[in-house]
């Protein structure tokens, strides 16, 4: 008797033990990882409740099984980056890791995640080398890859016939893929190049370098609190009318709010924008604004596909989280409405899509903000440049 | 090169020096008459900076915001040295530097508490925004150049205070020789409490001038910090005339390192190798000059003692 007991008692344990995982697969878990602290913790908040709408919007399901999202703060640093991945992938053994703002960062942070064997669905940084030689079938990315959207910003001016410009963007990864794309398809006249700390925050001594080179127009890349500072002290300099302002992913629905009317006439372009017209995208948009009574950000959009994507996969393969092959196979084909429209997945993972010419206008009633519109289509399904380096067959 | 490019960066220096100084003057008379190592000094630049957001948008009026601003960061500083600092004096460094280290943290924590962590973007007033045009071809934003006076006259003040008045004498005589002064009969605890006020007013001062330029955000006190420290240690601990020039030396090297370094390096390196090193080299600039001081001279430019 007292032998069954032992042995019962041992048997529950067990059962237990075996237990345990079997229940906490009974949901999907995805570690998203941004920045939420800081300057740049602006772009983490859009992006977070983008993914909470996005969870609305599924009814906090995907496939028939409860979603987790776990978010980590980077604190733009990488190897803070890193670390939260680890305590996604070990403590809380996430089966998706998502978000990343920073090419630096998702360059440390990808790996961690691939070699460990958990998906990571990139919704920003699109450094270089995760397109070429390091692509992996395990990272796919709801972004883009850098170069592409500075490739058409170079295809514009050299359309347009400007020349003499003047390049500035922060050194770091993203910042030299940024300069390489425009420099791509940009034919004309380049006066200088000039790297800034990343992070910075007084642009003063090269603002007095860029006057004194007396470049035709500036084109910059300088993403979410840099944007902010750079174009503030860009127009405090008195700098706008003298040189027109180019840029990618500076002016947006974030930099606007602070730099208001500094901002109306400035050209970007981008992939997304929120007055594109598609049904996905105008509930977004109404939703997003309703929800937290603002525009959301290119960001943000990312981030709800990024959510969007995984959970096409999860439906795929019903819920069985361990079938990866399956759930692989269930994002190429891209089954799910993308607030950007149509797009389709290159044998890098990375998307083949529009980029548009967006013009900052006016914003209606006399006050409001300026808008972001859509001017024209600079590049229709347009692939990245590295996509050949990735030995990725399928 | 140049001559109008020469000069504005020079004035970019000189407000940045301005502002390094205005940090180091408080530091290194602290560190100097109460041998007291304070690394929590960059938390009252942050909470001079909050607090200036915080009465300009309570009082609708940029002026009266800095004025409670700085009353209100040398109410602060006044507190701190009483309620933390005090127990500190006749500890060893590490125990100063462990228990400040323990404010930053509690002043970072406490401002995001209060205003959260995301950045507050901070505007000057419309009369002092824009820009001016110094002479043909060299625009300069308004505030900058405010900046600059503020740090000039601040700096005038200071120097009048520490040669011509009785507390000025009392605190050069503390930097000297702190054990003599309390002998004869200076009572050498008000002294440093009024110091240390004082010094948190000019930090809180730095802050809520850089406010309307940077960001105001919780922990935007330390990266100033360090550059501040490179400038008391090049001056020389303890000395107000080593802080105005390491402040001014620093501010000068960063910013035309910033500028110049480049163009130079591509004179001498191919254009990549110099757009490889120029920034880099740029950024470790003050670090390069700390060392070579350090060595040539250990006590620093102008050093206090002896």
């Amino acid at each position: 008797m007292r032998i069954a007991f032992r042995t019962l008692f041992a048997g529950l344990v067990v059962a237990s033990l075996a237990a345990a995982p079997a229940l906490a697969q009974q949901k999907v878990k995805i570690g998203f990882i941004t920045t939420l602290s800081g300057p740049q913790g602006v772009i983490g908040e859009h992006m977070r409740q983008s993914v909470e709408l996005a969870l609305d919007h599924l009814g906090r399901k995907m496939g028939g099984l409860d979603v987790e999202v776990i978010y980590g703060d980077d604190q733009f640093k990488p190897d803070v980056g890193k670390q939260v991945a680890d305590e996604m992938l070990k403590k809380h053994q996430v089966n998706f890791v998502s978000g990343i703002i920073w090419s630096n960062v998702m360059l440390a942070v990808a790996p961690t995640v691939t070699d460990a064997g958990t998906f990571m669905i990139g919704t920003n940084a699109g450094p270089h080398d995760l397109a070429g030689k390091m692509c992996n079938e395990l990272f796919f990315t709801t972004s883009w890859q850098n170069d592409q959207t500075p490739e058409a910003m170079g295809k514009h001016m050299t359309e347009k016939g400007i020349t003499d410009v003047y390049l500035m963007a922060p050194n770091y990864a993203a910042g030299k893929d940024m300069i390489t794309g425009f420099k791509r398809y940009f034919k004309g006249k380049i006066v200088d190049e000039v790297y800034t700390k990343l992070g910075q925050t007084d642009y003063q001594a090269e603002l007095s370098q860029l006057r004194a080179k007396k470049p035709k127009v500036v084109f910059v890349f300088y993403p979410g609190g840099m944007g902010i500072s750079f174009l503030r002290q860009y127009s405090e300099a008195g700098l706008r009318g003298q040189f027109p302002l180019y840029s990618v992913y500076t002016v947006d629905e974030i930099s606007i709010p602070a730099v208001k009317h500094a901002a109306l006439g400035q050209y970007e372009t981008r992939y997304w924008s929120p007055d594109l017209k598609n049904p996905a995208n105008e509930k977004y948009v109404a939703d997003f604004r309703k929800k937290y009574g603002k525009l959301p950000v290119f960001y943000g959009a990312q981030s709800y596909d990024g959510i969007l994507l995984i959970d096409s996969a999860v439906r795929a393969v019903k819920g069985n989280l361990a079938d990866k092959k399956g759930m692989i196979a269930a994002m190429r084909k891209v089954d799910y409405k993308s607030v950007r429209g149509k797009y389709t997945y290159n044998v890098n993972h990375f998307p083949i899509q529009n980029f548009y010419l967006l013009k900052a206008v006016s914003g209606g009633s006399p006050g409001a903000d300026p808008v972001l519109e859509v001017q024209e289509t600079v590049f229709k399904d347009h692939k990245d440049a590295y996509y050949q380096d990735c030995p990725m067959k399928w | 090169m140049d001559p109008i490019l020469i000069l504005e960066q020079t004035l970019n220096g000189l407000q940045l020096g301005v502002t390094l100084f205005l940090m180091a003057a408080g530091l290194t008379l602290v560190f100097g008459i109460m041998n007291l190592v304070n690394l929590a000094h960059g938390s009252l630049y942050m909470v001079g900076a909050y607090l200036w957001v915080l009465f300009a948008k309570l009082t609708g009026s940029y002026l009266a915001g800095v004025a409670l601003a700085l009353a209100g960061t040398l109410a602060i500083g006044v507190l701190v040295e009483i309620v933390a600092l005090r127990t500190l004096y006749d500890r060893d460094h590490l125990d100063q530097v462990l228990a400040t280290f323990g404010l930053i943290l509690f002043f970072n924590e406490l401002v995001a508490i209060l205003w959260g962590r995301a950045a507050i973007y901070a505007f000057a007033p419309a009369w002092l925004s824009g820009h001016v045009e110094l002479f043909a071809g060299l625009r300069y934003p308004l505030y900058r150049l405010a900046i600059i006076a503020v740090g000039i006259a601040v700096a005038a003040g200071l120097w009048y205070v520490v040669t011509r008045t009785r507390l000025g004498m009392l605190i050069r005589a503390g930097a000297s020789n702190r054990t003599m002064v309390a002998a004869l009969g200076v009572n050498i605890r008000l002294l440093y409490t009024v110091v240390f006020g004082f010094g948190a007013a000019l930090a809180g001062l730095a802050g809520l001038m850089a406010g309307p330029i940077y960001t105001v955000e919780p922990g935007m006190g330390e990266k100033i910090l360090i550059e501040v420290f490179v400038v008391i240690v090049i001056g020389g601990i303890g000395s107000i005339r080593g802080a105005l020039a390491g402040a001014l030396i620093v501010g000068m090297v960063d910013t035309l390192g910033r500028a110049f370094l480049k163009p130079t390096l591509a004179t001498v390196l191919s254009p990549t190798a110099a757009d490889a090193a120029g920034p880099a080299i740029a950024s470790m600039l003050i670090y390069l000059l700390m060392a070579v001081i350090l060595a040539l001279r250990p006590a620093g430019l102008f050093p206090a003692r002896g």
